[in-house]
């Protein structure tokens, strides 16, 4: 006879923002397989309207004065989720924007892709609040499903290959995550963040195995975030994926990976942070040098972004690596500037090569075909590099300042290299915009309303660039997990 | 710490050494008396008719393969509910009811989506035929990033 199972606490309203979205994007995916003649111009609305609600709660969210966890302690409550949540909703609905357009501009009838956006969505925004390691592998899954889907939406066969590719690497990364949750719980008896976190600093005799469970977890949040030595995929899935997916996955699967690996080894494996901090370390100072490197070697916008997002991976680790709140809170605003920047480069790609033609010398003498996407261009290529004004420059300074002040002298020398070869090749993409004649006959966009889109990341980033203290202040709270 | 694990990788090693010893020894003494019909594939003890790489069956079946995981899953979870059903009252029947209630979403979209019906060819609105590749220009690439 087996006991009495008690019914947890149900307190929904945490995250009530994933079932609007997941709830949203089943209705969306039954009244279109109900009404087949539906336009995606009515799908593209149905979704904005469903992450407005759904970013609605999240504000309200950020009141909320209960438990610090709810539903049995697997989601988190804190002010950290809320405003992880907050950039992945914007994202979301920019990147539902860039697919409208896309997929209408090609004559391409994708009402799948609506639908599967909300669910990638969900699994993001649930992973920035999971504390439970269990639930964090849900959520890992529920986003990685949607997004190896979303990666092969196109009629180009590279497309096929993006996903095919994706799916495999994903698939194996998923393993090495769910081993690591299985050592975790060898070790320390529980799945919960808060309670490994519990388990581990007292005296544990599971210490060696913690280890190898935070290092098969670090494999498995490698990959999501593309950091050297796991980011084969990068390359190959960003170029050949349709680019408004691409805009859509690159910025928001890296701020939610990230938010759930900052949560997992600032928490869960804190009290071993001297063992980590140096893996991490190496890890991030390996993925700077080679994504910067390999990137000037390309010769496709899509892929040289791609590196570009590896070398920006490494930037954010020297954040976490600082394993205090400054490393949070840099690393966090980090996350908010570079999803603003890489969506923003790639609206800007959309654009520009509606037809996937991305190679760089295509991109040779648009300021005279299109002065308005030049500027956008350089301006996201400039804050990608790091240059003031803008919020790179602000995310690479606090990222710094929290890497020195914990001591990792080293890891900054480092990155502060990489950012100079960096910098390199983002000024030779603004030195062929600007300075080379047009070669072949290149006809960008002039659609209004992605133009209008690509504007808001683009005026967040000089915003976030002049004035940091909108971000830091909310992280001054934000960076507090709560378990 | 880590010399904790010297016994698992004793035991890897000797794992090792009794498979490959025991194969050899054991090749090395038996009598080898090959006949075509010890030859034969294995098929329950009849000759084998076809050679089964060559089977072909029509790509559709995909589409009864995805669903009987639906229901595969669906049934795999009903099982325990039903014998756990008076422990779990009102909250599982509930939780069941959440459960049942996705997939029956999942079964009503393949239902509307044509899923179901055999004789049409594919999924309405499905997969279009992939096109030619377009040009990629993979010369310069560097050996080490793919």
């Amino acid at each position: 006879m087996i006991a009495q199972i008690s019914p947890p606490e149900l307190d929904f309203l945490p995250v009530a923002p994933e079932l609007v979205l997941a709830g949203g994007g089943m209705a969306i995916m039954l009244a279109e397989a109900a009404l087949p003649r539906v336009t995606s111009r009515v799908l593209l609305i149905a979704s904005l309207l469903i992450v407005a609600g759904a970013a609605g709660i999240t504000v309200a969210l950020w009141g909320w004065d209960g438990e610090p966890t709810v539903l049995a302690g697997m989601v988190a409550t804190d002010r950290f989720a809320v405003l992880i949540r907050g950039v992945l909703l914007a994202v979301a609905a920019i990147g539902a924007v860039y697919g409208h357009h896309q997929f209408d501009r090609a004559g391409e009838r994708r009402p799948e892709f609506f639908p599967l956006l909300l669910f990638a969505t969900t699994g993001m925004t649930l992973i920035a609040a999971a504390s439970d390691l269990i639930l964090t592998f849900l959520a890992l899954e529920i986003l990685s499903l949607s997004l190896y889907v979303l990666a092969g939406f196109s009629r180009r066969v590279t497309a096929s290959e993006a996903s095919m590719k994706y799916f495999l690497l994903g698939a194996f990364s998923s393993a090495f995550f769910l081993y690591g949750v299985a050592l975790a719980y060898g070790a320390t008896g529980t799945t919960s963040i808060g309670g490994i976190a519990r388990a581990l600093s007292g005296p544990s005799e599971g210490l060696p195995l913690a280890m190898v469970a935070a290092a098969l977890l670090a494999v498995g949040f490698s990959f999501k975030v593309a950091a050297v030595p796991f980011h084969m995929w990068t390359p190959d899935v960003y170029q050949g994926a349709p680019t408004a997916v691409v805009g859509f996955m690159s910025a928001a699967t890296k701020v939610a990976a990230f938010a759930a690996l900052i949560r997992v080894f600032n928490v869960a494996f804190l009290p071993l942070s001297w063992d980590w901090t140096p893996i991490v370390g190496v890890l991030a100072a390996v993925t700077m040098v080679v994504g910067s490197l390999l990137a000037i070697a390309q010769t496709d916008v899509k892929r040289m972004l791609a590196y570009s997002s590896i070398a920006h991976a490494g930037f954010i680790l020297t954040g976490v690596m600082a394993a205090n709140q400054e490393g949070i809170a840099s690393a966090t605003f980090y996350l908010v500037a570079y999803a603003l920047m890489i969506v923003g480069a790639f609206g800007v790609v959309l654009l520009v090569s509606g037809d996937e033609r991305t190679s760089l010398s295509s991109y040779a003498g648009l300021a005279v075909r299109s002065p308005l996407l030049a500027a956008l261009l350089s301006l996201f290529l400039l804050s990608l590099a790091g240059i003031p004004p803008t919020a790179g420059f602000m995310a690479k300074v606090s990222v710094f300042r929290a890497a020195v002040d914990a001591g990792h002298t080293w890891v900054v020398i480092v990155a502060v290299l990489a950012s100079v070869v960096a910098a390199f090749f983002y000024l030779r993409v603004i030195v062929l915009v600007y300075m080379k004649e047009p070669e072949e006959e290149l006809q960008p966009d002039r659609s209004p309303l992605p133009a209008l889109t690509v504007a808001v990341p683009a005026v967040a980033t000089l915003v976030l660039g002049v004035f940091p203290g909108l971000v830091f202040g909310l992280l001054e709270t934000a960076s507090i997990f709560r378990w | 710490m880590l010399s904790d694990y010297l016994p698992i990788v004793l035991l890897a090693g000797v794992v090792a050494v009794f498979a490959v010893a025991s194969l050899a020894v054991s090749s090395m003494l038996r009598p080898s008396r090959p006949t075509p019909a010890k030859l034969m594939p294995y098929e329950c003890g009849i000759v084998p008719e076809r050679d089964p790489r060559g089977e072909r069956f029509p790509v559709k079946f995909y589409v009864v393969a995805m669903l009987f995981i639906v229901f595969d899953i669906e049934t795999i979870f009903l099982f325990p509910w039903a014998l756990t059903f008076r422990e779990l009252g009102l909250f599982g029947l509930i939780e069941m009811a959440v459960f049942i209630g996705l997939v029956f979403v999942a079964y009503a979209y393949v239902r509307m989506k044509g899923g179901l019906d055999w004789n049409v060819r594919g999924l309405r609105e499905g997969p279009s035929p992939v096109a030619e590749p377009p040009p990629v220009d993979r010369r310069r690439e560097v050996a080490g990033a793919r």
